[in-house]
């Protein structure tokens, strides 16, 4: 039903996903002695600043962002300051929830800080990018069937399957396995990332198995 | 038989505990120890037997040796040295072993086969179980009588290198001693290295009388890389390397005349195929045990080395050394290394380890004189008398000599049937003791399942068809295959059970008890199986089954159920268990944030719009319900937020666990003697808080008594010097507090009597609700009292919290967001496990606090010791479980019902993870850690579990009180 839709969110779901590939690979090359583990901030850097700018760029040329009444330079630039000090605030949201899920206050304060802003660039960027800074949509979409298009749904999805891995990530830190996968925050953005990637395949292969059943109801 | 479910769960904990404690007690077997508290002395060796007069000739064996070199190797398999590669791996030991004077034996250690139990095994020649573990609970020092004592008691001269854990079990034994960690896994050279460094200047000297290395290398390259690996046999070859320098350096020291020396070269444990240790596999059981003294004689080529059990170390050595035998040693003497000696001699070194075996024999079973070992050691003895009669009279004929030689072979098979007896009793688990207490457990746990529908249903009562399984069939038939099952079990088990021991009655009571049960739940699996879709309960839970309506709430609270009780299996989960509650109790929180957010945000949109606007935009109009509407919905809002900080905050406060459990923690902080003023402040704030929180719901009495009560608290802390007491003057000593706690002992008691007394008059003359309600609450801030009493002043504000957050969460939660009453039970008993490490507790014996039960006594008593210790270690669930019963009983447009599903619902949750976590310690027995982290783990399963029975039937009276008015 969807077929058009579904199309794109696959083709831009997998120019996301190459995004996230290359800002790993790009730096290994570039810099010698790079690693994940090695050099985890760097990495999470990386990806959350190649994420940002494919989603934005992709979304933009998509232009599944809602319309705007008003094509007004102020408005416009109005709603790129909102949108950054969403971002911002976002951020200091998952910062401080992540302190309340026990981080260390003081100690990894860059590391945590670094984890929410990847967190952010899984997340929230991608309802910046979708739903514009309107917080009414928001809070539309993550409440039970409020989903109003597929993109929506893959929202939903995408989101929920984030914030998942990420709380999954959590579960191996206190093994005595000695990992280096097992400091803080590692674990935490990798299986973020991995939530993030899964919920990338998922979303439009879920929506394709189910799109004789979706119906939205139109405002 | 139709019961309610309260009363149906209240019967299922109580039996689970019986089975339980049956498990508990095949898992941990009473230890063989003697009586007598003092250790064995030289002057209470038995005289030499003799028939007839008491001649005075009997002397003491004179020492074997003078000096001994005891050179442990961790994780020595046997084949490093016996086996095919034993040449090229430990050249010169296997060229003294086939061509020396010396003697080798494959010596079997028990299970679990760790460095610790080992050494205790070593030395005090018993087999170490959990229980002595949980004895010394407070002193890391061995406590029995042990060769090491004997041999500092005797003035023998002691050195000791290697291992820590030698220095942290016998402190100050050692004229000089250098302990290294083992910590550092991955190190294999130094550890070893700061051994030898002092081998060279300590052999030169001659000022000790026992040297005892501990290399450890050997362990860790097993840890590392196993058994194969390049690495072994280099490490092999050092080890050999020291032998040789040992052992040309006590070459030389031989003197003519003077006594022979010892060189023992020993193994604590084995290793597996897989480089580790723990279990009881062949490679992990069997060690090499080498002794090297001039006092032997000359091989002439390699023998199957003899087996023998690895506590015959401890008496050779004591004898050898010329010291009595530890009192608890199971061990024989090796005959091997009297060989040398006359026979009267030899007969007297057995007769003494036979009189220490007999004595313990005596001492811990009550039928030693059946036993055949005993027996044999009393013809023995009698033998030997007679034997020392014609000796003593200097008849030197042939038969005489035969003669002897038949009264050592006697002593001998006494000593291996006495030894053989005793070691029966301890260092094995009664499989079947364990096997029948799970196979209750499990019965009972799957009969709870089997009734969720029927007990979570409307009704709440469930139907058990006990009548019709006990007139049936099957039920004789499964009670005589029972019984054959069982006597076939005992006659042929060879080492002791404890089930098999109890007396025909009782063990019939549970024959019956197991098939009437059996009977039961197949009867209720066949009648649930038709009719599982119309009897359907209205709990979410059981809703699956049907329609998917499954809120993400009870997503989340069914997933971490099952996911807490999975993570059992992992050692370091147990050791963590803390990180797994806060985590889920922080999810938990968020979710209930949304669906807090969803109620008062998303209903807006939806629902009547108008209204809501209108009342989010002014928020303070002359229409006061509005404003009490508006207040409350960001009262609500700030709940779950203000609980997650709360619950960080306190996490805060005690760090538990292993892992992290050496960080600085606010807790720490406020003790320290300079932050006593801030300790005092919060303290007295937390109290007047605590007086604020619980004071709402009670009659007047019991608030000036709660008032004065807690007054009592602070002067109580002042008195035994935790904090500051504004009034007091510095001329006083700090005392142990007993008048003042017994001041809030009286008022404890008094409140308790009040609630009582309220609950009584509610159910007996006017059944009025709100009469009983406060009755409730009157007992629920009696606990409080007396749980802020036990609490140490730094953790005061964990109650305090665990109040507030009662509350709020009461008030705006779980009232406002019609939560059901599985639900509440859930996060209740979340909140409880939460709270439980936030005071401080983990799943280490060592963090229980002792002192807690001399709180306002003068001496130990144990009644109310072990209660208040209990109590105040339990404070967390058991305040929130009060909470359950106090808030489901107490809501008005509460179904009534509520409180038999909360009951349910609890006992359901606790004897879930108890159940699985008996079949996971069965399944783990020989793990590495079984000691350390997940026996512990199993004591503090079963004592929760006794108390959730013991608050389920306080449930149960509720429920009757109402159900009765």
């Amino acid at each position: 039903m969807w077929d058009h839709e579904i199309r794109a969110m696959a083709s831009t779901h997998a120019i996301i996903a190459a995004s996230v590939f290359m800002a790993t690979v790009l730096p290994a090359v570039v810099m010698p002695g790079f690693s994940v583990y090695g050099a985890h901030l760097l990495w999470i850097y990386s990806v959350s600043a190649a994420v940002t700018a494919v989603s934005v760029a992709v979304f933009w040329l998509l232009g599944i962002t809602p319309p705007t009444k008003k094509h007004t330079v102020g408005y416009k630039l109005s709603k790129l300051v909102r949108s950054c000090l969403y971002f911002f605030l976002s951020c200091l949201f998952f910062h401080t929830v992540l302190v309340l899920y026990g981080a260390p206050l003081i100690e990894f304060a860059l590391e945590t800080f670094s984890l929410a802003v990847l967190l952010t660039s899984l997340t929230t960027l991608r309802c910046l990018c979708v739903l514009g800074p309107n917080v009414q949509a928001w809070i539309r979409v993550f409440s039970r069937h409020g989903a109003m298009s597929v993109w929506d749904t893959c929202l939903q999805i995408t989101v929920a399957c984030t914030l998942v891995g990420a709380w999954l990530g959590a579960f191996p830190i206190p093994l005595d396995w000695d990992r280096p996968w097992q400091v803080w925050p590692v674990s935490c953005s990798l299986g973020g990332m991995i939530g993030f990637l899964t919920g990338l395949v998922a979303a439009p292969a879920w929506i394709h198995y189910h799109r004789k059943q979706l119906t939205y109801k139109c405002k | 038989m139709k019961v309610r479910s309260s009363v149906f769960a209240s019967f299922i904990l109580i039996f689970e505990v019986f089975g339980i404690c049956l498990f508990l007690r095949g898992f941990f077997p009473v230890p063989v120890k003697s009586s007598l508290s003092s250790k064995s002395k030289l002057s209470d060796l038995p005289a030499e037997p003799l028939t007839g007069g008491s001649h005075n000739s009997s002397r003491l064996p004179q020492p074997l040796f003078k000096r001994v070199v005891i050179m442990l190797v961790d994780a020595m398999r046997e084949d490093f040295v016996f086996g095919v590669n034993g040449r090229t791996y430990m050249p010169y030991t296997r060229h003294l072993v086939e061509r020396g004077s010396s003697l080798s034996f494959v010596a079997k250690a028990r299970a679990p086969t760790v460095t610790m139990p080992r050494i205790k095994a070593l030395t005090t020649g018993s087999i170490p179980g959990f229980i002595d573990v949980i004895m010394n609970l407070n002193s890391p020092a061995l406590l029995e009588d042990n060769l090491i004592w004997q041999a500092k008691t005797a003035g023998k001269r002691i050195v000791f290198y290697g291992d820590d854990t030698w220095v942290r079990l016998f402190p100050k034994h050692f004229m000089e001693y250098d302990g290294t960690t083992s910590f550092f896994v991955s190190d294999y050279t130094e550890v070893d290295n700061n051994v030898t460094r002092h081998l060279e200047s300590t052999l030169k000297r001659d000022d000790w009388d026992i040297l005892i290395l501990h290399y450890l290398g050997l362990d860790h390259i097993g840890h590392i890389s196993g058994p194969h690996s390049s690495l072994i046999q280099p490490k092999l070859l050092e080890m050999d390397d020291i032998l040789k320098k040992i052992h040309s350096a006590l070459i030389p020291k031989e003197a003519e005349g003077s006594l022979p020396y010892l060189l023992v070269l020993c193994g604590d444990h084995g290793m597996s195929e897989t480089g580790s240790h723990g279990g009881s596999s062949e490679p992990e059981v069997n060690t090499p045990l080498v002794l090297i003294s001039p006092a032997f004689k000359r091989k002439v080529g390699m023998e199957k080395p003899e087996v023998v059990e690895q506590v015959d170390l401890t008496p050779t050595l004591a004898l050898g050394l010329g010291l009595p035998v530890s009192q608890n040693s199971v061990g024989r003497l090796i005959p091997g290394v009297l060989e040398e000696t006359s026979l009267r001699d030899q007969l007297r070194f057995l007769h003494l380890n036979g009189h220490q075996l007999s004595c313990l024999l005596k001492d811990s079973m009550p039928d030693y004189q059946k036993e055949v070992g005993f027996e044999q050691f009393r013809v023995a003895e009698k033998a030997h008398g007679s034997w020392m009669k014609l000796f003593l009279e200097g008849n030197t004929s042939e038969t005489l000599t035969n003669m002897g030689k038949k009264v050592l072979k006697q002593y001998l098979d006494a000593l291996a049937a006495m030894s053989s007896a005793l070691s029966k009793q301890l260092g094995k688990y009664d499989m079947y003791s364990m096997i029948v207490g799970m196979v209750f457990v499990f019965q009972l746990l799957l009969v709870l399942l089997l009734a969720m529908p029927e007990a979570l249903s409307g009704a709440a009562t469930v139907d058990l068809p006990v009548f019709s399984a006990l007139l049936s069939l099957p039920f004789y038939l499964l009670c005589l295959l029972l019984a054959s099952v069982h006597v076939l079990v005992c006659t042929s088990a060879e080492s002791s059970c404890y089930f098999c021991s109890l007396s025909w009655g009782l063990v019939f009571i549970a024959i019956a008890f197991s098939s009437a049960m059996f009977c039961i739940l197949v009867s209720m699996a066949t009648r649930r199986l038709p009719l599982g879709t119309k009897i359907h309960g209205k709990s979410p839970l059981m809703s699956s089954s049907s329609e998917w309506s499954l809120s993400e709430l009870d997503v989340l609270l069914l997933a971490g159920t099952i996911g807490h009780t999975l993570s059992l299996a992992a050692s370091s989960f147990v050791e963590e268990e803390h990180q797994t509650w806060y985590f889920l109790l922080n999810t938990l929180c968020l979710a209930v944030f949304q669906d807090v957010c969803r109620k008062y945000f998303r209903e807006q949109s939806s629902g009547d719009e108008d209204e809501h606007i209108l009342l989010s935009k002014d928020c303070h109009p002359p229409a006061y319900p509005k404003a009490e509407i508006c207040s409350e919905k960001w009262l609500a809002l700030a709940t779950p937020p203000f609980t997650l900080v709360c619950c960080r905050l306190l996490r805060s406060l005690n760090q538990t666990g292993v892992q992290w459990a050496h960080l600085p923690d606010v807790g720490h902080w406020l003790n320290s003697s300079e932050h006593k003023t801030v300790l005092s402040l919060l303290a007295a704030f937390c109290l007047v808080l605590i007086y604020f929180l619980v004071q709402r719901r009670c009659s007047w009495v019991s608030k000036i008594a709660l008032a004065l009560g807690l007054l009592g608290v602070y002067s109580y802390r002042a008195a035994v010097g935790n904090v500051l007491f504004p009034w007091q003057h510095s001329g006083r000593n700090t005392s142990k507090g007993t008048v003042e706690a017994r001041f809030v002992y009286v008022f404890v008691l008094g409140i308790l009597f009040t609630g009582t007394k309220d609950l009584l008059r509610s159910q007996i003359i006017t059944a009025d609700a709100k009469l009983k309600s406060r009755g409730l609450w009157e007992i629920y801030s009696g606990l409080v009292l007396l749980v802020s009493l036990l609490f140490r002043a730094h953790n005061l504000p964990v109650l305090c919290c665990c109040l507030l957050i009662q509350t709020l969460m009461a008030q705006f939660i779980w009232k406002k967001l019609h939560y059901d009453a599985a639900q509440t039970t859930i996060m209740h008993y979340w909140f409880g496990q939460a709270f439980f490490y936030f005071q401080g507790n983990s799943n280490n014996i060592a963090t229980i606090d002792i002192s807690v039960g001399f709180v306002g006594l003068e001496s130990y008593v144990e009644a109310p010791a072990i209660f208040l210790t209990a109590l105040s270690t339990y404070a967390g669930p058991v305040l929130w479980a009060c909470h359950l019963v106090c808030h489901l009983s107490s809501g008005r447009e509460r179904s009534p019902v509520a409180v038999s599903h909360g009951c349910y619902c609890l006992a359901l949750l606790r004897s879930v993870p108890a159940a699985a976590y008996i079949v996971l310690v069965t399944v783990l027995r020989y793990h590495l850690f079984i000691w350390s982290v997940f026996s512990p783990k199993l004591l503090y399963e079963s004592m929760h579990l006794l108390l959730t029975a013991g608050v389920c039937i306080f449930f149960n009276t509720m429920e009757q009180s109402r159900s009765s008015s």
